[in-house]
């Protein structure tokens, strides 16, 4: 009985221990600690040096992948946000067609398709495009248009351009909805006094809606390079040699099943995590700022 | 195009705006000379800030004609952008662009649409900035104005592209009562100065001091167009009367 009483008369600092203990980030700590751990036992482990050798090239492969797809979609993703948030309907038509599709596909099915039917189509007729000129004296029979996608030339358009280009594609159309919900939190009154101040549609946008919309969709813009490197995981499906498909030759060859998928996801996770704490701290960079 | 419209700043001919089955304003006709100061009263909801905004084609009309310093406007204008330029306008709620300092919200204007160097858009912009009584705040955000500074920095910021017709709509609305009298001197300042101004306000001390025609609408048509002395003493329609003695203690 007396316990009862004595635990409600001291709760304030005990609940406030607990309280504070709560707050702490407990899921950074106790990762931490895995990758520790996880650091030591590669260290003193052959078959994790080898497995880590191996997949070192797929590291480079990943990155590049992730950051030129990326630098491609968040163009696409401006462009067509600019065309959603549009009033003219056929520009604002053709890019909410656009996001549509692409939000309705899986990003895999995104990825053979553009890679085994579109690219494919494309060269095609890029190709007999440069045999026309050719034919009429423009350029010379083995103009780069011509030759485009044959090997023998050197101009094959390799699967990891493919993927590149499948990806870019694809988020180019979440980026497009990040940015039409940045541009449409600003209020009406900037838009306004602007174009009162003689500025046409486009000079408004450029130098007082985006310069503020950007800013606010930065966290959003964020998550989705992380998603992309994550995402690129699928460009293995076309053989590209990222650090997803080297861990498959790797483990499929020496029957290291733990250890190999231990090591692909030791390193997938070390770069988001770290990434989505740089996330965070631009969240509330931004928040501060006001 | 008959000579009065050369000679009037701005012409307003039988302009109406409906939005939907609202009528906001309805078959108003008016001429504002060049140098005059008019000031616009009327209940909420009476069309007074959508005939302002009809001014410079942030409404644009349902019907009617407009014609700014002789340039005729029209739904198909095309040149509303250089017709935008020769008119300042000042909201209620401001409108500064937060991302920039004081100076750069009066300096970007200036140097997008009139092509203005760097060094004289920011000489323009100071002298501005002295002419509204704040040469100390040009490095500062918006947020960390008061509401009487920012809507001081905004008619500064109007006023840097040397418009010919100031209008103001509602511009002192937001404010707390003790920035009121800040932003009406600086007002005031400039009907003495002699610039052409259009203001819809509920400050009546205003309207009597410095204008020099009042106009009262209600429902969407003109009412009363007369002088602040008529208005004020003698209103000759039922509705000014009712409107004034509400408003008026």
């Amino acid at each position: 009985m007396n316990q009862t009483t004595d635990t409600s008369e001291i709760p304030s600092t005990q609940g406030q221990i607990t309280d504070s203990l709560a707050q702490l980030p407990w899921w950074i700590l106790i990762l931490a600690l895995g990758a520790i751990v996880l650091v030591i036992i590669f260290i003193n482990d052959q078959t994790y040096h080898e497995i880590f050798a191996f997949l070192r090239d797929g590291i480079i492969v990943t990155i590049r992948v992730t950051i030129i797809a990326y630098a491609f979609a968040i163009t696409f993703g401006l462009i067509a946000g600019l065309g959603r948030v549009s009033t003219n309907p056929i520009i604002y038509n053709l890019a909410t067609l656009y996001v549509q599709i692409m939000r309705g596909l899986p990003i895999l099915v995104t990825l053979l398709y553009v890679s085994f039917v579109i690219i494919p189509l494309v060269i095609t007729q890029i190709n007999v495009f440069g045999n026309y000129l050719a034919s009429i004296n423009l350029l010379p029979a083995d103009n780069v248009l011509a030759l485009l996608g044959d090997r023998r030339a050197g101009l094959e358009v390799n699967f990891e351009i493919r993927a590149i280009i499948a990806l870019a594609i694809s988020y180019g159309a979440f980026s497009a909805e990040i940015f039409r919900a940045g541009i449409e939190s600003i209020g009406r009154g900037q838009m306004e006094a602007a174009r009162s101040l003689g500025m046409n549609y486009f000079e408004a946008m450029r130098h007082i809606i985006l310069p503020q919309a950007v800013r606010r969709v930065l966290p959003p813009l964020g998550n989705d390079f992380i998603a992309m490197l994550k995402e690129s995981s699928l460009v293995s499906a076309l053989g590209v040699q990222d650090i997803t498909q080297l861990g498959r030759l790797y483990s499929a060859s020496s029957f290291e099943y733990l250890k190999t998928y231990n090591m692909v996801a030791f390193m997938y996770l070390s770069m988001t995590i770290l990434l989505s704490l740089g996330v965070k701290v631009m969240e509330t960079r931004l928040k501060t700022d006001g | 195009m008959d000579n009065s419209k050369n000679e009037a700043m701005v012409v307003i001919e039988n302009v109406s705006k409906h939005f939907g089955h609202v009528r906001a304003v309805n078959n108003v006709s008016l001429k504002i000379k060049s140098g005059e100061v008019v000031v616009i009263i009327g209940p909420s909801g009476s069309g007074k800030s959508t005939l302002l905004r009809c001014i410079n084609f942030l409404e644009i009309p349902t019907d009617g004609d407009i014609w700014v310093d002789g340039i005729h406007l029209s739904k198909k204008t095309k040149n509303i952008n250089a017709v935008r330029r020769e008119v300042g306008m000042v909201f209620q709620q401001f409108n500064l662009f937060p991302h920039l300092t004081a100076l750069q919200n009066i300096t970007i204007a200036q140097r997008v649409v009139r092509k203005r160097s760097k060094q004289e858009a920011i000489e323009v912009a100071r002298q501005q900035l002295q002419r509204v009584g704040i040469p100390e705040k040009e490095g500062v955000y918006p947020g960390q104005l008061s509401g009487g500074q920012q809507q001081r920095v905004a008619i500064a910021r109007a006023l840097a592209m040397n418009p010919k017709v100031m209008l103001f709509d509602e511009p002192t609305s937001a404010l707390d009562p003790e920035m009121i009298k800040e932003v009406l001197d600086v007002m005031l300042d400039l009907a003495k100065e002699g610039m052409t101004m259009v203001v819809v306000t509920h400050e009546m001390g205003f309207a009597r001091n410095a204008a020099d025609r009042v106009i009262f609408m209600d429902e969407g048509s003109v009412v009363e167009d007369t002088t602040p002395h008529d208005l004020f003493n003698n209103p000759s329609h039922e509705r000014t009367k009712l409107f004034l003695s509400k408003i008026l203690k």
